[in-house]
């Protein structure tokens, strides 16, 4: 340790003023920095900014993890191939490790300029959006496509308002939202999410039966009927959507691996259990909503818990909407920003057939939102407080 | 009417060094100090200059704005240097005391107020709103006083003031004349009975059930009746009604005090008797059992880092020696991304979480450096008032004057604050934030 010690404090020296925020990034990720209190409480809690994000990235290795696998498990599926589990995982790890580290690399690199300009060492938000990215991408997306929207991402969705605990939207889904509507061929459609589909396609070796249509795709180009008939037809029914083998953005099929993040977030009390609670109600009475005014429409049919454990509902309840940045910062507005982001994420999804992915969409707009919501929860408290007074002056 | 107060919110800290309820001889320091840093917004007047001769309760300086507010000399000596810092700004008047004490007369038959405040105790009462020793030109609403201190490793009331009935009862009865309305006591509920406050007259006794601050007068004022906008209340310490009790009681102005020594640095924490504003350095000599040390005057989360050479302050009845934590932490094995079986935090990011009983050596070092506001909820959970502390912090860092006022500035006082900024894992300075915001209201609004 004292060696690593010794060659930080060198660096120091060596980088200048100018670099001095680069170097600090490196060294307090390695090391826990020597600052003391100066005065007021002495003594501060052990967790810091780094820790409570650390331990975000951690809750997400599971969905990483599977969807590493599960990438390669729809690639040999759809070549009609069947190989060992390793054989899977490799491939999906060759496929989905590139989008990490463009992600991670593009994303800290313009952290880094914005530091440099501003003279602050990296600041930790980038760390969790970094790895949020890749996971909410199709798997086919070009790695050039990412950079430019983590690009935009970082620089309009976060920089601009002035970095880390100052942004609007969710960073990540900023990203998403950019690449849906500059390069939608790229993020909706039936190409995009079977790793290498459209060289299959090419070369002929596509097995037969292979739609590459995500169940959310399938659903909401349905001819009026009963759902029944998509799940006759083989349509993801609610295990296998609960153990994630399914065709999806990266991260978001398993609703498993999303579970174990959530237990892990839930027990260290890094996610707020009220966005979770009330972001499930909201997506469960739209749903439930939408059941009872099914009518033929196959999407509404869907039962309502089927629904949510359907695309990214679950991941985002658990990695995106509870983003205690862009959420509501009032433990009561939390209630109302987490319902309504659920609520309006179904029906986009289910109302909206050009958009199967509302969840990104309800969440930006539940994020818009939330400052107005958290003003109301404050105002009711400020009447409080004036009431009182006219109760006493009177 | 009396209160049972219940509240959920807040956080006591497992700290090591807790002290042992016996009084220890020490012998009595020669350096003494009185500094207007005690007394937030104070612009002092001198009165004596160096060299002169002061006895116990002589004029040292007094405030420029409110004449008749004296801080005088705790001890009889000769007046040794006025510190002074930037802009001239005295910093502390150091006396040299006699080994022989002599004191001013002070004639008790009068007006309480007058008596109280050309006795030089005044300063002992506080006023909310600002947090500032209190205006005796106005009329409080009511006075609030705090029966025992929740702090972190705080000395027990129920133990320094046992023998002290009869002082008490004379500072209260003394106290009930300066306001129209009621002298409120809050006491913890679990020594209602036993309580030395349980058999004072002419109080109206609360208890409140609860972790820290439950201790804190501002915790107890905002659940018996929370101060409103053109309202002022005051506020005193339990240990200092006696001493203004032992003034009318005795005609004679006395400045000791019991101090608790706490902290995980010290060998075997306790009590000890000292007077107010005396040099440390008597007391910790040969007691603190390693070198690189911070002393702090008061307790782990409000006190000042006064330093070994340093002196107890105005209001202070403890004394914390806890450890510096100016080291470099690798962070897998010690640092930020330790497991942290050691680790003191209220998050439940540590595996300590797992035994929440243990008790911790906490060092000064902040675990982390100063981020953005980013993650919500964590004040709230150690924030027992119905007021939005980020909110609060938020109006008070951009000046907003009309937001302070309505988001219920008038309520709180810096130490409020303090779990707030114990537990921020952005480790904002939310108590200095307060104490300029305080600064600006009485600058605008006063």
């Amino acid at each position: 340790m004292k060696f690593l010690r010794n060659f930080f404090d060198k660096a120091y020296e060596k980088a200048g003023e100018k670099f001095h925020p680069v170097v600090e990034s490196f060294d307090t990720i390695l090391f826990s920095p020597n600052h003391t209190t100066k005065s007021g409480s002495h003594v501060r809690d052990a967790v810091d900014l780094k820790r409570t994000m650390m331990f975000v990235i951690l809750a997400m290795v599971p969905c990483l993890l599977f969807g590493m696998w599960n990438v390669g498990e729809q690639h040999f599926l759809a070549l009609g191939e069947s190989v060992s589990f390793f054989d899977k995982f490799l491939h999906g790890a060759i496929r989905v490790l590139p989008l990490v580290v463009v992600s991670y690399g593009v994303g800290l690199t313009v952290e880094f300029i914005f530091g440099i300009i501003k003279g602050h060492s990296l600041h930790e938000g980038y760390l969790v959006s970094g790895m949020l990215i890749p996971l909410i991408m199709p798997v086919e997306t070009p790695l050039w496509m990412v950079a430019i929207a983590v690009v935009f991402g970082v620089v309009i969705g976060k920089e601009v308002f002035g970095g880390t605990g100052m942004n609007i939207l969710n960073v990540a889904l900023t990203t998403r939202a950019f690449l849906f509507f500059a390069h939608p061929n790229s993020m909706i459609g039936d190409k995009i999410w079977i790793s290498q589909m459209r060289d299959m396609e090419a070369n002929g070796t596509l097995a037969d039966g292979v739609s590459g249509a995500t169940p959310l795709g399938q659903l909401a180009t349905m001819d009026p009927g009963t759902v029944d008939t998509y799940y006759a037809n083989g349509g993801v029914d609610f295990s296998q959507s609960l153990m994630g083998n399914y065709l999806g953005s990266i991260g978001e099929t398993s609703v498993y691996a999303i579970l174990l993040g959530l237990a892990f977030l839930l027990i260290t009390r890094v996610a707020s259990w009220r966005i979770v609670v009330s972001f499930f109600a909201g997506g469960f009475v739209m749903a439930s909503i939408f059941n009872i005014f099914a009518g033929d429409n196959v999407f509404m049919q869907v039962p309502a818990l089927s629904q949510l454990m359907l695309g990214s509902f679950m991941f985002g309840m658990v990695f995106m909407i509870t983003d205690p940045v862009t959420a509501a910062q009032t433990n009561k507005g939390k209630f109302y920003y987490g319902f309504l982001a659920g609520f309006i994420g179904i029906l986009i999804r289910v109302a909206n057939p050009a958009y199967p992915e509302g969840i990104m969409l309800g969440i930006l707009i539940a994020n818009v939102c939330a400052s107005l919501i958290d003003h109301m929860v404050i105002n009711a408290n400020i009447k409080r407080r004036e009431k009182r007074l006219a109760k006493a002056t009177a | 009417m009396a209160k049972a107060i219940k509240i959920k919110k807040g956080l006591d800290l497992k700290v090591k060094g807790k002290p042992e309820p016996n009084i220890q001889e020490v012998s009595n320091s020669s350096d003494y100090a009185l500094k207007p840093t005690d007394f937030p917004s104070l612009t002092p007047k001198m009165v004596v200059k160096e060299g002169e001769k002061v006895k116990v309760g002589t004029p040292i300086f007094f405030d420029k704005y409110r004449e008749a507010i004296q801080y005088v000399s705790p001890v009889s000596g000769t007046v040794e240097e006025i510190k002074r810092g930037a802009k001239r700004k005295i910093l502390s008047v150091t006396i040299k005391a006699d080994s022989e004490f002599s004191h001013e007369s002070v004639d008790t038959s009068g007006d309480t107020k007058e008596v109280i405040l050309k006795s030089g105790l005044w300063p002992t009462i506080k006023q909310r709103p600002l947090d500032i020793v209190a205006d005796y030109n106005k009329v409080p609403k009511a006075i609030y006083v705090s029966g025992f201190d929740s702090a972190p490793l705080a000395p027990d009331y129920e133990f320094l003031l046992n023998d002290k009935k009869e002082a008490l009862q004379a500072g209260f009865d003394a106290l009930s004349k300066l306001t129209e309305g009621k002298v409120n006591v809050t006491i913890e509920s679990n020594v209602k009975s036993s309580s030395v406050f349980a058999s004072i007259n002419g109080i109206e006794l609360h208890t409140i059930s609860s972790k820290h601050p439950a201790g804190n007068v501002g915790t107890q004022i905002h659940h018996i009746a929370p101060v409103n906008k053109g309202e002022f209340i005051w506020t005193i310490n339990a240990i200092d009604v006696a001493r203004i009790g032992t003034l009318f009681t005795s005609g004679k102005l006395d400045f000791t005090k019991i101090i608790a020594l706490t902290g995980s640095e010290v060998e075997s924490p306790s009590y000890y008797k000292m007077i107010s504003g005396a040099s440390l350095t008597n007391l910790v000599d040969k007691k603190i059992t390693s070198d690189n040390v911070r002393y702090i005057s008061g307790n782990m989360l409000t006190g000042d880092n006064v330093g070994k050479d340093g002196y107890l302050g105005f209001y202070e009845n403890q004394v914390t020696v806890i450890p510096e934590g100016d080291v470099y932490r690798f962070a897998f094995t010690e640092g930020w991304m330790a497991p942290g079986f050691n680790k003191l935090s209220n998050s439940q990011t540590f595996l300590s979480s797992l035994v929440p009983k243990k008790a911790y050596d906490v060092d000064t070092n902040t675990n982390g450096e100063e981020r953005a506001f980013v993650m919500s909820g964590q004040y709230e959970k150690v924030f027992p008032f119905d007021i939005y502390p980020v909110q609060l912090l938020k109006a008070a860092i951009t000046n907003d004057i009309d937001k302070m006022e309505k988001l219920g500035i008038y309520e709180v006082a810096p130490e409020d604050f303090a779990l707030c900024e114990f537990v921020c894992s952005s480790k904002i300075n939310s108590q200095q934030i307060i104490r300029d915001g305080l600064k600006v209201i009485e600058e605008e609004c006063m």
